[in-house]
């Protein structure tokens, strides 16, 4: 049991010392535990049995939300930029939400598809606004009013998205708790029995999705800080198929698994396109491949079954490696 | 634990192995370079590749730099953002590099300039074209091996008045995105400043990629321009060429296509003579200067040999980057007493460097920009080549043609007129 | 906007849309039988662009007729689909049917991915180009603009051609009677005798054999490109949804209507191209859910 709780911290505690024994892997953590965020949200939706193919919509409106925060206000604030960008997610998801909600299953998926292709093809096309395929830069913003060099803004960076995906692992684990998470969780099992309660599926659906909008967005302006520019490659349908991609590796119904697929998707990702440069996809492929038909649980639930078997304890729910990390 | 301990081990020893380095010669001057190894772009990325491979191969058999070997790492641009980002901070960081070559999306250069800044590498901008990077900052650390696209565009400027002065009506087909806007804000500031009179009859912006013209090349037969641009690139330039030629676009109207130098071999009869067309630079198989020399001819023989096709100008770019920095080590080894030199000593070498790829030679100015002259011809049938050649040759000098240092292009374009046309020396070839 | 012109961008657009059909009903051919969005579907598409190019560059260096391109095409696309099709749905769809449709829908991902690669290590990255059946058609011309035989009548054709055998062969024929009764109810047909396995494997090897004979026809019009099959697949997937999932006639009216949308955005607001298939299909969506010609169907209690 100890075992069990020991490990996530110990994971934690490896995540936050590897940039100083090995600066270079900084930016890559950073960015995966921007997409970690953005995969918080698709694991929101996944509790109530709907998957979205087009969150990397948030993801884009957050990200150019803070290119243009950034452009109008000379480089800006960083605090700024995530408040802005959240917010502005959190809105789009909850005008693009009162249409979706309505829909279930492939036709939410490819309204959300939809959506999100539409806004692609926007940020191309409107060259003279969006700087179309080539996006926009993202100066180095200040933090609260402090000017930074690269190498410290870098590790401000990489320790703020840290804690801010603690922080907002945790609540999103308590909002999946809180009765509004156990409403969403029965649009999945049997969504008449929650209309004959009195409550209304779609005001519930609607919850979760502007929650899972703005944890999107959330990760689409830490992702354009770190990377300096947006491109509309952030709204493509590839990428809100990886963030889907990532919640499946990680294990879909945890917390804890949207962090760890996505460190692990970036460090193959990394690794596989700097030493198989060829075949960096294919290598892609064959993991999600062997992950679906051989572990459909994820890492997370790969995890839990190595330690059911070492401790022979079962009865601990995969989101309490989270719970035990903070 | 043990991931911990290694990574341990690796910092302490990278410590150590930096401490260790300045002294003394190195093992090898290791170069990370960029390019599309997959993805659209790839048609410049994979010939690039096999040229540097076989320039470093021929280079090291000579001696290498400074009796160093040099050892390249390549990075795949077509990969994405993120991981090119993260390679490229993994090659400096943690491999150590010397410099880096990068890149060949003027997206991509936007994005590592800043970083090869404040990361103090030097970085060779070896093959994207955007004006903008030096006008609109400064750098220590950033230079660029060739000219940009404000020559490129000036100089197909130039060549399409000269040739061609009396069209009244010009069109315009290019990708969205922005080489394809800016080429054609310069390419237009240009026109208009020097023949005011010329109509612009229809601007179409295609998305990147797009395989079908149809649409765009019925209304451009109704519309019959004298003359239509396209700076597109790779599939997009040849599915353009291809399904105007299919459907007699080529025969009313004359193509400007200054990219399309690179798309000749691939074209084949596809584009038929009267065309115009450019090189980003003197990049040519049968460069009129260079076509009977040993050495060039060699080279072009046994990258035909290796890749079963002619270089193009991507190729052209590479041997230019790996010219500068070889250049620039000797350079720096000269001016530190024979002694290998540290990495600041080599980026000030960089400043003024004189140097000589495949191509003429090409001079880096007080901003960085390279300055480089520029070929541009007309195609026609020739015996030995099934696929159009160029003839009526023009090689524009890239002294007068490059905005002035601390200008901006467009600003400077519009500027110009008439008699800048005629005070430009274009020396002209035959092929 | 003249009446020459508004035929001109009719032209263009039946053009366009009868590709686009041509991929389309594959993919929703297979989503009506096997419920699944098949995103490898684009990767058929692009395969049987380059195996049409590659294979046809071979044949016509050799001295064959152009005319010959035709029957090439056909034999690739059937390759395609048994090879490809045939294998995929045997060791990796198989194995998933009983898992939701997410997961389906992500291996169908992670198989494109894969080919992606293949496609490149055999074919490499250069463009391919291979025309000859098109110029062997020649020109013609209509309103003094020149147009190819081959856009203008023979793809239209074919494609009216492929939608009358394909519902012929599903109202007539045996076998696609018994892929009707499965798209219908499975656990009813199943209950009667269907063998729903071997139906299953059928309609995925017809709908990649689509996808690549559409690959195969594009491959006479447009540079054959790394990256062509991703911006196919979205393309269809709208044409698809619009249409309603699983509706074969849906498919060919909505690819029209798109094919016009698009041409008629080129002549009076160039900048709107991108956004027409997807504006369509999010206003008909929001509108009629199941889309133009689907039927809503029963909540699952």
């Amino acid at each position: 049991m100890a075992l069990r709780k020991i490990i996530p911290v110990l994971l934690v505690a490896l995540v936050a010392a590897l940039p100083l024994l090995a600066p270079f892997t900084q930016v890559m953590l950073t960015l995966a535990l921007a997409k970690g965020l953005a995969v918080l949200g698709i694991i929101v939706l996944l509790h109530a049995g709907q998957v979205s193919f087009g969150h990397a919509l948030f993801f884009a409106v957050a990200a150019y939300t803070a290119a243009f925060v950034g452009k109008s206000f000379a480089g800006g604030e960083l605090v700024a930029m995530m408040v802005a960008g959240t917010l502005v997610a959190a809105v789009t998801g909850l005008f693009v939400g009162l249409f979706v909600v309505r829909y279930r299953h492939i036709f939410f998926g490819m309204l959300n598809l939809a959506f999100s292709m539409i806004f692609f093809s926007f940020l191309e096309k409107f060259y003279h606004i969006t700087g179309g395929s080539d996006g926009l830069q993202v100066l180095r913003p200040s933090v609260l009013g402090i000017e930074m060099e690269r190498t410290g803004f870098e590790m401000l960076l990489f320790y703020g998205s840290l804690v801010i995906c603690l922080a907002a692992g945790w609540a999103t684990w308590a909002f999946l708790r809180s009765p509004i998470g156990n409403m969403m969780q029965t649009i999945k099992t049997n969504e008449i029995r929650l209309e004959y309660l009195g409550v209304s599926a779609r005001a519930t659906l609607l919850a979760g999705y502007v929650v899972s909008a703005a944890l999107c967005g959330l990760g689409g302006v830490l992702m354009a800080v770190a990377q300096g520019i947006v491109t509309p490659e952030y709204a493509w349908w590839i990428r809100s198929g990886e963030f889907v991609f990532i919640a499946i590796l990680g294990g879909a119904n945890s917390v804890a698994g949207a962090f760890v697929g996505s460190l692990v998707y970036e460090i193959v990702r990394t690794y596989a396109a700097a030493f198989a440069a060829d075949v960096w996809q294919m290598v892609l492929g064959v993991f999600l491949l062997a992950i679906i038909l051989f572990a459909s649980d994820g890492l997370v639930g790969m995890y839990n079954a190595l330690m059911d078997r070492l401790g022979g304890k079962g009865g601990m729910r995969t989101d309490d490696a989270r719970e035990a990390a903070e | 634990m043990k991931k911990l301990l290694s990574a341990a081990t690796l910092a302490a020893a990278t410590l150590l192995g930096a401490s260790a380095m300045a002294a003394d010669k190195p093992s090898e001057v290791q170069i990370g370079i960029t390019a599309f190894l997959s993805g659209p772009a790839s048609v410049f990325g994979e010939p690039a590749k096999a040229a540097a491979e076989m320039i470093i191969e021929d280079m090291n058999a000579n001696g290498g730099i400074g009796g160093v070997p040099v050892k390249a790492h390549f990075v795949d641009e077509g990969a994405g953002g993120e991981a090119l980002l993260a390679e490229y901070r993994r090659l400096v960081q943690d491999v150590k590099v010397d410099a880096m070559f990068a890149s060949i999306s003027s997206g991509n250069c936007n994005k590592i300039a800043p970083l090869a800044e404040d990361l103090k590498i030097l970085n060779l901008m070896w093959d994207c074209g955007t004006q903008r990077i030096f006008e609109e900052n400064k750098y220590r650390y950033v230079f660029r091996t060739q000219a940009n696209a404000t020559p490129e565009m000036l100089s197909t400027v130039l060549y399409l008045l000269k040739t061609k002065p009396d069209f009244k009506t010009i069109a315009v087909v290019n990708q969205d995105y922005a080489w394809g806007r800016d080429s054609w804000a310069i390419f237009s500031t240009a026109l208009k400043a020097m023949k005011p009179d010329v109509e612009v009859v229809a601007e179409f912006f295609p998305k990147f990629g797009t395989p079908d013209f149809s649409t765009e090349i019925s209304r451009l037969q109704a519309l019959r321009p004298d003359v239509i641009l396209s700076t597109s690139w790779g599939g997009d330039l040849d599915t353009f060429v291809r399904q105007a030629s299919q459907r007699g676009l080529t025969d009313t109207s004359t193509l400007v296509l200054p990219l399309a130098e690179s798309s000749l071999e691939r074209l084949g009869d596809a584009l038929p003579a009267g065309h115009i067309v450019g090189a980003r630079g003197d990049h040519y198989f049968l460069h009129p200067e260079k076509k009977d020399d040993a050495a060039f001819k060699a080279f072009v023989a046994a990258f035909k040999d290796k890749t079963g096709a002619y270089p193009i100008y991507p190729v052209f770019h590479i041997s230019q980057a790996l010219s500068a920095i070889k250049g620039a080590y000797e350079k720096a080894i000269a001016a530190n007493g024979s002694q290998w030199p540290d990495h600041e000593q080599v980026v000030d070498a960089m400043e003024g460097l004189t140097f000589k790829g495949l191509g003429r030679e090409v001079t880096i100015r007080a901003d960085h920009q390279g300055v480089e002259d520029q070929l541009l011809g007309t195609t026609i049938r020739a015996d030995g080549y099934n696929f159009a050649v160029l003839d009526n040759m023009m090689m524009f000098d890239g002294d007068a043609i490059t905005t002035p240092v601390g200008q901006e292009s467009i600003a400077w374009l519009s500027t110009l007129n008439a008699d800048f046309m005629n005070s430009v020396k274009a020396e002209e070839f035959k092929h | 906007m003249n009446t020459q012109l508004f035929a001109l961008a009719i032209f263009d657009g039946v053009a366009y849309a009868a590709l686009v059909f041509l991929v389309a009903v594959g993919l929703t051919l297979i989503f009506g039988v096997l419920q699944i969005l098949n995103v490898a579907h684009g990767s058929f598409y692009a395969i049987g662009a380059y195996a049409t190019a590659s294979l046809g560059g071979m044949v016509f260096a050799a001295g064959f007729s152009p005319y010959l391109a035709f029957p090439l095409m056909l034999i690739v696309a059937v390759l395609v689909g048994i090879a490809l099709g045939g294998l995929i749905e045997q060791f990796l769809l198989k194995r998933i049917y009983v898992k939701e449709g997410a997961l389906q829908l992500l291996v169908t991902f992670a198989v494109f991915m894969i080919l992606e690669d293949v496609q490149r290590l055999v074919w490499g990255v250069q463009p391919y180009f291979e025309s000859s059946a098109l110029q062997a058609l020649g020109n013609i011309k209509v309103l003094g603009i020149t147009y190819t035989v081959y856009q203008l009548i023979v793809l239209p054709c074919i494609a009216l051609a492929v939608l009358i055998c394909l519902r012929l062969f599903l109202r007539r024929t045996l076998s696609g009677k018994l892929i009707l009764a499965v798209t219908e109810d499975r656990e009813a047909a199943t209950s009667i005798g269907i063998d729903a396995d071997r139906v299953y494997l059928l309609t995925f090897i017809v709908g990649a054999a689509l996808a690549a004979f559409g690959g195969a026809l594009a491959s006479a019009t447009t540079s054959v490109v790394p990256g062509m099959g991703a911006d196919m697949i979205v393309l269809s997937f709208a044409v698809v949804a619009t249409a309603g999932l699983g509706q074969i006639e849906g498919a060919a009216l909505t690819a029209l209507l798109i094919g016009l949308g698009r041409s008629f955005a080129v002549y009076l607001m160039p900048e709107l191209q991108v956004l027409v298939p997807y504006l369509i299909m999010l206003l008909v969506l929001l509108v009629r859910p199941q889309g133009l010609f689907g039927i809503a169907q029963a909540r699952k209690i």
